[in-house]
């Protein structure tokens, strides 16, 4: 893997003495999309100050396309576009300059042509003129995305972009991600909307007390982690379970007409097929039966309570 | 050279101004015009002269020294402190640029908006006295250096502000005292010999008296004295402002 971003044993600990990075090691592949997922106050956003050069480093390596961030930081900033968490903007100036002055910033020549094209990509363009003290959240939102796609980066860190936006933001959003990645540009997405991450990650990490606790290619991860049920529903239902039933992790429901039976479905036997006969055999009759994945949600949410 | 962002920081902080033409350029006149009013009409009737000059034309360096002094602490203090307020100073922080091209943009910006109004109230006092500048290269220099270096303290202030009192805490009680008490409107020799000893220690009173030598060849101190003592205030707050980046006192954690 050719790794765009390199995280080699980062640690952050603030003046207060609060470690909000403990050596987290990371590697992230051009054109990939990465979701950093975690808990308020695990250490996403500080991760991301750092690499972007808002917050220093205590120690550790990071390197940006090559460069490192410290030593080489003009060219290791200037392939990196960031949409802030907080909604925050120069609230007098419109649109069109507001997005105009970061390409400046990231010493870019003025582009009137790239400018529209990426606000009319964002919907912004009728919008150009507008004071931005004038426009909603949500276009709002939309303008931080479109100062950090001002200077065409190579990296885009994306924290937390869609909390409290509506699903039409939402959807823009990921459909602009997908653009994104097309062309090539790594993306590292925070986020506490795990359908998110379910929707457009490819890899996902889970971060907590300043630890990496993982990182897995999401339908490895949810392969591997994810634990699959079987709903079996019986044509009558069962006060208690058969003595021939009980060598099987069975769960009845409160009615006893449905059982669950969890199993691993990477192992080279799930006992399916030795289940259903001996259900059968036990007398049981199955009227339906239905299997489900645990969401990446519900394997977060595993991860973080161990880590807890 | 990151000149684009510099560029970008300048023009924005330019904008500002045109966006604001009442406040930033129609204010400062109006009320340069009214001390015009008040010391040149009202006191210059009593003090007719000053080492030989009318008072309302010997008022006008001092004039313009305090309307610049605290329009280029004013404008550069507001100028870096305001992102920081409203949670912008991340995209400077992860911009490609160095803090030098930072302060330059800023300091740039905000002495170039004083030199403008120092040279605006210098056409309106035309309008009020008869005024003779003997030299008009030092003049000029004396203006760019002072604004350059108040900008230089108030992007200082601008940094180190927690918030806005604290924004406004070193121009009200600091900046406007000094420079009322550095002989703006008075010769340091019409003081009791006590009060000329401590105006001595008044920065500003070297500033002022560099300044009102370009235009009518009298001072209170050496033109000499004056010059350095600006570049000495100029190199404080350089070596300030390097420290600030360089350890990151409320810029970066």
């Amino acid at each position: 893997m050719t790794a765009i971003v390199d995280i080699r044993d980062l640690t952050k600990t603030y003046g207060s003495g609060h470690q909000a990075l403990k050596g987290v090691s990371l590697q992230i592949a051009q054109g990939e999309i990465l979701a950093l997922l975690g808990p308020n106050g695990a250490g996403k956003t500080t991760m991301i100050s750092v690499i972007c050069g808002i917050t220093n480093p205590t120690s550790g390596t990071v390197t940006v396309a090559g460069h490192d961030i410290i030593r080489d930081f003009r060219a290791a900033r200037a392939t990196i576009g960031l949409v802030p968490q907080e909604v925050a903007l120069e609230p007098f100036a419109n649109v069109a300059d507001t997005v105009a002055y970061t390409r400046g910033l990231f010493g870019k020549a003025p582009a009137p042509d790239r400018i529209e094209a990426i606000l009319r990509n964002l919907s912004l363009w009728d919008k150009r003129n507008a004071q931005v003290n004038e426009l909603s959240g949500g276009m709002k939102r939309r303008v931080l995305i479109a100062k950090a796609l001002s200077h065409e980066p190579r990296v885009l860190f994306l924290d937390e972009p869609t909390a409290g936006v509506d699903v039409e933001l939402r959807k823009d959003m990921w459909r602009i991600v997908g653009e994104l990645r097309e062309g090539g540009v790594t993306i590292i997405l925070t986020t506490h909307y795990i359908e998110e991450a379910e929707a457009i990650a490819d890899r996902v990490g889970v971060i907590n007390h300043g630890q990496l606790l993982l990182v897995e290619d999401k339908a490895t991860l949810m392969a591997r982690m994810g634990r699959k049920e079987m709903l079996i529903e019986l044509q009558e239902p069962v006060s208690a379970l058969p003595e021939a039933l009980s060598g099987y992790s069975l769960e009845r429901n409160g009615a006893g007409d449905v059982l669950t039976y969890a199993y691993d479905s990477q192992a080279a036997r799930t006992g399916i097929t030795r289940l259903l006969s001996d259900l059968n055999a036990a007398g049981l009759n199955v009227r339906d039966v239905q299997t489900r994945q645990s969401s990446l949600e519900e394997i977060f949410v595993g991860l973080v309570k161990e880590d807890a | 050279m990151n000149w684009q962002a510099i560029r970008a920081i300048y023009t924005s902080e330019m904008g500002r101004t045109v966006r604001t033409p009442l406040q930033s350029l129609v204010s400062p006149v109006i009320s340069t015009s009214l001390y015009f009013v008040v010391f040149g009409s009202a006191i210059g009737n009593r003090i007719q002269q000053v080492e030989g000059i009318e008072y309302g034309a010997f008022i006008v360096p001092g004039l313009i020294m305090l309307t610049i002094m605290m329009q280029s602490v004013s404008n550069a203090s507001f100028g870096i402190y305001f992102p920081k307020f409203i949670g912008t100073f991340y995209e400077l922080l992860s911009a490609p640029i160095t803090y030098l091209e930072i302060v330059i943009g800023f300091v740039g910006a905000a002495a170039t908006k004083s030199l403008v109004i120092g040279l605006i109230i210098l056409a309106t006092a035309a309008f009020f006295v008869e005024l003779r500048i003997a030299h008009p290269v030092l003049m000029l220099s004396f203006l760019v250096l002072t604004c350059v270096t108040f900008a230089l303290l108030g992007f200082i202030i601008g940094i180190v502000a927690r918030n806005f009192e604290q924004l406004q805490l070193v121009p009200l009680l600091v900046v406007t005292p000094l420079v009322f008490l550095g002989g703006s409107f008075y010769s340091v020799a019409m003081l009791p010999p006590f009060w000329q000893t401590v105006t001595h220690f008044n920065p500003v009173l070297y500033l002022i008296s560099g300044f009102r030598w370009s235009f009518y060849e009298v001072s209170d101190v050496g033109v000499g004295v004056s010059l350095a003592a600006i570049a000495l205030f100029l190199f404080a707050c350089l070596a300030v402002t390097w420290w600030l980046f360089r350890t990151g006192y409320r810029i970066k954690s």
